[in-house]
């Protein structure tokens, strides 16, 4: 049976669209909207909601009737290493410091290659973690924890 | 002349030893951007406008303008070297550069790469030099109405002369909008969208935005290609062209700087518009003895010089009106911004030693570009061939310490994730990312004009159509959304999209 969908992204694509649309002029209703004279500050975030969900309904519609091409190939493998990542390392910034945020990071990235070459992976670790701490700590003098509070724990 | 008087001052200022310095970095920055398949200028300047936070804006500018256009002279190197464009503005130089390079010619391709690139990059300047100010003085006179439409039409400009669906780009130009609007309310104080965490006060920052979508994302989707990186075509020899390839290139050149800086101020312009442009245009009007596509010289002089006329005087809206024509110039906005200077027309007059300085620096920009980029390009050789999978790994780095470092808060680190994954979502559901930032750093602003525009016409909403400037750019808008909404308009843009 043929699909009722000829375009499953522009499918996707409106709903997302039209949710976040939605998600703005239903949280919008708890700030005052004010008048055309004096707009508050529900105004025209509500309004843009309003657009960007008829916008995201319209896409959606259109996807009913427009052929597309087919749901690319998602990586979510790679996506969630990457983004993990990243968020690995705003976790333990404060908590290894600076240097086991690096390492993790650089690590759990270097996994979503499909080319990864392991001890080169770990020698990138050593070298951003050096290069980081003389760049970012020592010349620019940024706050950086190197070590965290965990190490703090271990060598009061 | 007043223009020779101010570009002196500009380079007064410009021959600063931090500021030439700064110049230099970017520009060696920025060939290693275009070189390096992968990394482009929007996540460069996104990942490295943190570390200029203890510059002054002036030296931050310069360095982050020399990213961008020194990353259209290094894009072409591996495009011509082993087909591989480092930038997507230097898709076009690959089909005639590459060509050139199999038949023993990457030489002189190289060398009509720089050269022509050189001259549009000095042709520019002046332009900048002559047209900014006038157009900023005229803008002095616009009243928030004008701006508002303004901003709309740029906007809607925007996605008209870009590829891909309409509807979805003016989707995400909403969603940028209404993004940029998170944060405490200027005018109310009112957190909206905040959901209770205090660290979104001040709203979403746009590095983390631009970090998200445009660094976390394309690293994920580059992931997914095989790293194939082909050989050198041939050894390079004999680097200088003859005097018949010199004479050859001239008018292409001269074409390709005509055409790339009118794109170039258009919104949605700036290099890559501009190189294509150029390349059907030396199609249609060139006469190379050698047909375009199979090693014509004719056909690397043009798209080269259009890039670098393109990213240049893209600067022009940004400068004097403080509308950004691309991403790049989003998070140029974005810079200044931070560095505490108000975008506008007033950017002319009142931070003329900014204005002057940057301009200055362009040329001198390219001049270091120009002697950097043949010299050296037996190093630039060897760093093709460096491997993604090293590369990747420093630029999330980078940019995480830097998005902390403006901060200092870990949830800032957490937003960028999320937007990887959101901008990654997007890609994968062919939504460009670049309405989106545009529409983000625009989002506040235009509300603000908004706002002002109707406190002053006591809520008259007919104002944006009775004021004739303000008229005028909105039915622009409109007649641009409609003509390309139009079929036969349509397939001429599609067709002109698969020229690549």
């Amino acid at each position: 049976m043929k699909s009722l969908v000829r375009s499953p992204r522009d499918l996707l694509a409106g709903l997302i669209f039209a949710a976040f649309g939605l998600i703005f002029v239903v949280v919008g209703q708890d700030y005052p909207m004010g008048t055309a004279r004096r707009m508050g500050p529900a105004f025209l975030p509500v309004i843009l909601g309003g657009l960007l969900t008829a916008i995201g309904v319209a896409i959606a519609v259109r996807a009913l009737v427009r052929q597309g091409p087919p749901l690319a190939k998602f990586s979510s493998g790679s996506l969630a290493l990457i983004a993990g990542a990243v968020a690995a390392f705003g976790w333990l910034l404060p908590r290894a410091g600076l240097i086991g945020a690096l390492v993790v990071l650089v690590l759990l990235a270097a996994a979503a290659s499909r080319q990864v070459v392991w001890w080169q992976a770990v020698a990138l670790a050593e070298f951003l973690v050096a290069l980081s701490a003389i760049v970012f700590s020592w010349s620019l003098g940024l706050p950086l924890p190197l070590f965290g509070t965990w190490l703090e724990l271990l060598a009061p | 002349m007043d223009i020779l008087t101010n570009l002196a001052h500009g380079l007064s200022v410009a021959l600063t030893w931090t500021n030439l310095g700064l110049c230099f970095i970017g520009a060696v920055l920025g060939t290693l951007v275009g070189i390096l398949p992968g990394l482009g200028p929007v996540a460069a300047i996104a990942m490295l406008l943190p570390a200029t936070f203890a510059l002054e804006p002036t030296a931050a500018l310069i360095m982050l303008a020399g990213i961008y256009y020194g990353a259209q002279y290094g894009g072409s190197t591996t495009a011509i070297l082993i087909n591989l464009p480092g930038e997507s503005s230097s898709v076009v130089t690959a089909l005639d550069g590459y060509q050139m390079a199999r038949k023993g010619r990457a030489g002189p391709a190289l060398a009509t790469a720089a050269i022509s690139s050189f001259f549009a990059g000095c042709v520019t300047t002046v332009v900048l030099a002559a047209f900014a100010p006038p157009l900023a003085k005229a803008a002095l006179n616009f009243g928030p109405a004008e701006y508002f439409s303004l901003m709309v039409l740029g906007l809607v400009a925007s996605v008209v002369l870009a590829s891909g669906s309409l509807l979805k780009a003016l989707a995400m130009i909403v969603l940028g909008l209404l993004l940029g609007l998170v944060g405490a309310d200027v005018e109310t104080a009112r957190h909206r969208y905040t959901f209770g965490f205090r660290e979104l006060a001040d709203g979403i920052g746009f590095v983390i935005v631009a970090m998200g979508v445009f660094g976390i994302a394309e690293i994920v989707r580059n992931l997914e290609q095989a790293d194939t990186r082909q050989r050198l075509a041939t050894g390079i020899t004999g680097l200088m062209p003859t005097r018949a390839d010199l004479r050859r290139i001239l008018a292409p050149t001269v074409r390709g700087t005509l055409i790339g800086s009118l794109l170039g101020i258009l919104p949605g312009g700036g290099a890559l518009l501009a190189s294509f442009a150029a390349y059907s245009l030396e199609k249609k009007v060139g006469a190379p003895e050698v047909p375009l596509g199979e090693g014509a010289i004719e056909g690397v002089a043009a798209p080269e010089s259009a890039n670098n006329a393109g990213a240049q005087t893209s600067f022009i809206p940004m400068l004097t009106l403080g509308i950004p024509s691309n991403p790049v110039m989003a998070l140029m906005i974005g810079a200044m911004i931070l560095h505490g200077v108000q975008p506008g027309p007033s950017v002319v007059t009142e931070q003329s030693t900014l204005f002057w300085g940057l301009i200055a620096s362009m040329w001198i920009g390219n001049a270091f570009l120009l002697l950097l980029n043949l010299p050296l390009v037996g190093l630039w050789v060897r760093l093709i061939t460096m491997p993604y999978r090293l590369l990747y790994p420093a630029i999330l780095a980078f940019s995480a310490i830097g998005v902390f470092s403006l901060s200092n808060t870990t949830f800032d680190i957490y937003l960028m994730a999320i937007f990887g994954v959101l901008g990654y979502v997007f890609i994968q559901l062919d939504c460009e990312p670049a309405p989106l930032l545009l529409g983000f750093i625009i989002g506040p602003m235009m509300e603000e004009n908004l706002r002002r525009a109707m406190r002053l016409s006591d809520g008259d909403a007919t104002v944006f159509l009775t004021r004739p400037l303000s008229l005028i750019m909105l039915l622009t808008a409109v007649l641009a959304l409609a003509a390309v909404l139009m079929p036969r308009a349509r397939k001429t843009r599609e067709e002109a999209f698969k020229e690549s």
